[in-house]
């Protein structure tokens, strides 16, 4: 109801401009994620879909335009079940995981997406344009296939699908695996025999050693290197034993989920260019594999080289937002506020292979967020966002219940009237 | 024949009662059925005269002073002004672009009761055996080197509430505490602090009774309705028991047998023991409204309270607080109402409202959550001193626990509870750089010897937050 007027007047402008006529959008800081570097009243022009120039000086004339504190590209969320889950604690609203499933790598996560799903909204309205989201592990320590997404809650805005495949190991990997450690490393390399192998041990049966045939089949490009492999672990010795993995299988392309005791093997994660997703506020010894959890983490791992993407695993449905500010806290902890940045916007795009996002470049898709104040400071939030050039609505079933709530004055009529 | 000789137990709590914080000026009939066998035996550390000097205070009931200064004495807040000097032998801190404030108090924690690490042996924070395990007292389960506690300290908590988990209607007694690393929990016991009864509404009791033990119906309760009921039937038990006591007492009546369950919902009813209740939807807030009127008791503080937006004008009315995350919504049916701007509005009407953690990682930074829920606010339209907001982290969580005549805000002679910020403490930027409590400095972030580790914690990898 009450709503900050630029929002109602970027909306008045943009919605009938459509995709094809350039917006200029005006930052008092411009934060690129090139070699750019933070701009002072930039001047970001996308049209058509793209991004035609980034530079400083004046906005050209003739165009529409958005005056903002802070211009950023969109944030892209590296790790969440954004979309999978509209309700997670209700077992019919909730896509993530099937532990009554006789699959489990071919599970495809895309199956379960719902561009309507609430949290899509909740979550552009925070400023993430873009999701990497993951399936979970029940039934097996492989999870399935992982997709890429934007945050336009339109039909089609799964833009990769199959784009990673997604293992737990650790604990949580040992407990579904039978029980230990042993048991998940058994099963994984069995499951790579099973791909390996495939051909000849599929001839007769359906199943193999570990994988069933639908499964092995999922699985093949993660085992020849063609897929990204992200593998969820935590403690410094599951780091290394992923690594001396990858050392044994070097076309592999893997990154870390998790990884709360990876500085404490970060001089080797950078010697092997294996990226990491970490929660930047785990900082306590919450289970036996996090002894060494410290909120430094991704300063460190970052400061020996590795690539770090920052995100919120605590609720990864519905808070995958949260990102930003676990990632200010981690400059608050010792991280650089650009890298930081870069955790939350060309790192994912790096470790998904997301061609022309997570940055501010001509030719780059214009993926584009203005902010009220520093992208990262708890008191901002984006009063305009941008995804393939076209102004999103900032409204999310959130701001509708707020509005309606606003006065509780019934003398009328119910509230239940007021929308 | 027992009337004079009253059991051990009761003459303890003849005598505790009143330094219980509520004894004066009581009617016989009035003397709580609470007791303390397990009293605090915390006691402030040592603590010279400390002056900060030239910081933003924040009084914690609302005011503002730039440039200003807190002088802390004998464990005391002694003064708090722009210009104050220091006495002889004081150690002045300069804190010229620093903000000081109360220290934060989390009125709903579980640290202790489910420590770090979480192991299978460590699940101690819910007495899931019964819906109605009035009988337990939470600080029974509290680890004291939960490494949780530490971490909450280097965030400015300088009391928080431990409560028991919420599968139960009535879940059991909790504790306040004084964050001061301890050998035992009788060490961290706030003295004085009122006891505290944990209930829960709507999906969990139904959840963990009705449909939880792999039979079809599970027992009760298994609905909604049946939560109400079970509150009614245990209220109407405690009622006559409190009755045949009261009659004990005015010599009417023989000693009745003690029973550890009434004796806590007994001390519910005197209002002797604070009922903090989980519950996130609003009809169901309105319903217990009702339910506590029905038997003359007050619900201290609605806990998650993920709806409490929609009836802020009712829990306003009724005089009751809202303990509230900022933004946590969705993970299940009974939050999926969840908005950003819950507090603010809350806060709006009228009504009391209160940041808590309900996580041992949300209770890090109660003050990013309030400023997230402020902010939100502001660009809704409501448009609150971050000076007034801050009540929501020290002021408001004390009086949900009866404390804060003691502490929760810096006013003379209160408990020298202070926190030292390297900025404003609304900033994500912003850390806690030193923690007093009663006036010791029990925590400094560039002195790593004033920085607690847990046994647990030693001889790891890990030794503390930042080894």
């Amino acid at each position: 109801m009450i709503r900050p007027l630029i929002l109602s007047l970027a909306a008045l402008c943009l919605a009938p401009l459509g995709l094809t006529q350039p917006v200029a959008i005006i930052g008092e800081k411009v934060w690129t994620g090139t070699a750019q570097g933070t701009l002072t009243n930039g001047v970001v022009v996308i049209d058509d879909g793209r991004i035609v120039s980034v530079g400083t000086g004046a906005a050209p004339a003739g165009m529409a335009q958005v005056q903002a504190k802070w211009v950023t590209p969109g944030l892209i969320s590296a790790f969440s079940r954004t979309g999978i889950a509209e309700v997670p604690g209700e077992k019919s609203a909730n896509d993530t995981g099937a532990g009554g499933s006789p699959f489990s790598a071919a599970l495809n996560a895309a199956d379960g997406f719902n561009p309507d799903a609430t949290p899509i909204a909740v979550t552009r309205l925070e400023g993430f344009t873009r999701i990497a989201v993951a399936p979970d592990a029940r039934s097996k320590l492989f999870a399935g296939q992982g997709f890429l997404a934007d945050t336009s809650g339109l039909p089609g805005s799964i833009f990769k699908q199959r784009a990673f495949a997604f293992l737990v190991l650790g604990e949580r990997g040992a407990a579904l695996s039978g029980g230990s450690r042993p048991a998940s490393w058994t099963a994984l390399r069995g499951a790579f025999d099973d791909v390996r192998f495939f051909t000849a041990r599929y001839m007769t049966h359906n199943d193999g050693n570990v994988l069933t045939r639908l499964d092995a089949q999922a699985f093949m490009p993660a085992v020849k290197g063609e897929q990204l492999i992200l593998i969820e672990a935590r403690r410094a010795s599951d780091l290394e034993a992923i690594m001396d993995f990858k050392q044994e299988n070097p076309m592999l392309k893997i990154a870390i989920v998790g990884a709360d005791e990876g500085w404490r093997v970060a001089d080797r994660l950078a010697a092997m260019n294996i990226p990491v997703i970490v929660d930047a506020f785990s900082n306590l010894p919450s289970t036996f594999s996090q002894l060494a959890a410290t909120s430094e983490n991704a300063a460190r791992l970052a400061e020996a080289g590795v690539t770090v993407a920052i995100v919120n695993l605590d609720d990864s449905s519905h808070q995958a937002r949260l990102a930003a500010q676990i990632a200010g806290n981690a400059v608050a902890n010792g991280l650089p506020f650009d890298t930081a940045m870069q955790a939350l916007t060309t790192a994912p795009a790096r470790i998904f292979g997301m061609e022309g996002l997570g940055m501010l470049a001509p030719g780059a898709r214009a993926d584009v967020v203005a902010w009220d104040g520093d992208p990262l400071e708890i008191t901002s939030a984006p009063t305009a966002v941008f995804i393939d050039g076209v102004s999103e609505p900032m409204e999310s079933r959130q701001t509708r219940l707020r509005d309606r709530y606003l006065s509780l004055d019934e003398s009328e009529r119910p509230l239940a009237y007021r929308r | 024949m027992n009337k004079l000789l009253l059991s051990a137990g009761l003459g303890l709590c003849l005598v505790l009662s009143a330094c219980g914080g509520s004894g004066d000026g009581k009617k016989k009939s009035d003397v709580p059925r609470i007791f303390d066998p397990f009293p605090s035996t915390y006691a402030a550390y040592p603590s010279g005269a400390t002056l900060i000097t030239g910081a933003t205070v924040l009084d914690g009931k609302g005011g503002l002073i730039e440039g200003g200064s807190v002088l802390i004495e004998g464990g005391k807040i002694k003064a708090i002004g722009a210009d104050l000097t220091a006495p002889e032998g004081a150690t002045t801190i300069n804190a010229a672009g620093k903000w000081v404030t109360p220290g934060i108090i989390d009125n709903h924690s579980h640290l202790g009761a489910y420590p770090s690490p979480g192991v299978e042996a460590h699940g101690d924070g819910n007495e899931i055996s019964g819906p109605v395990t009035a009988e337990v007292w939470v600080e029974h389960s509290v680890w004291p080197q939960d490494p949780g506690f530490t971490r909450a300290l280097a965030g400015g908590i300088t009391s928080l509430q431990i409560l028991p988990g919420s599968a139960n209607l009535f879940g059991g007694r909790g504790v306040v505490l004084k964050n001061v690393p301890a050998r035992t929990v009788q060490a961290m016991k706030f003295p004085g602090a009122p006891h505290t009864l944990k209930m829960a509404c709507g999906e969990n009791p139904k959840r963990v009774y009705g449909y939880g033990r792999g039979a079809y119906p599970g027992g009760a309760p298994y609905s909604r309705m049946g939560n109400v009921a079970g509150y009614r039937t245990a209220w109407i038990q405690a009622r006559d028991y409190k009755k045949k006591w009261d009659a004990f007492i005015d010599g009417t009546g023989d000693e009745p047998a003690r029973d550890l369950e009434l004796e806590t919902l007994a001390g519910a009813l005197s209002g002797d023991i604070l009922v903090h209740m989980h519950c996130y939807r609003a009809d169901e807030m309105a319903i217990i409204l009702d339910l506590s009127q029905e038997f003359g008791y007050k619900v201290a503080s609605f806990h998650h309270a993920v709806e409490a937006y929609k009836i802020a004008d009712k829990l306003a009315e009724y005089g009751t607080c809202s303990s509230m995350w900022a933004d946590w919504w969705g993970f299940k049916m009974e939050a999926y109402d969840g908005i950003r701007e819950n507090i603010p509005m809350v806060h709006n009407a009228g009504a009391c409202a209160i940041v808590h953690s309900d996580s041992d990682i949300g209770i890090q930074r109660l003050n990013q959550e309030a400023a997230k829920a402020w902010s939100d606010g502001k660009r809704a339209g409501i448009d609150i001193p971050i000076e007034v907001a801050w009540q929501w982290l020290s002021l408001n969580p004390a009086k949900s626990l009866g404390i804060d005549g003691k502490t929760g805000s810096l006013e003379p002679g209160k408990m020298a509870d202070v926190v030292v910020w390297s900025a404003n403490p609304f900033s994500v930027y912003a850390q806690a750089e030193k923690v007093y409590i009663d006036g010791a400095l029990m925590y400094d972030r560039n002195d790593p010897a004033i920085q607690p580790v847990m046994d647990f914690e030693l001889g790891q990898p890990g030794e503390g937050d930042r080894k």
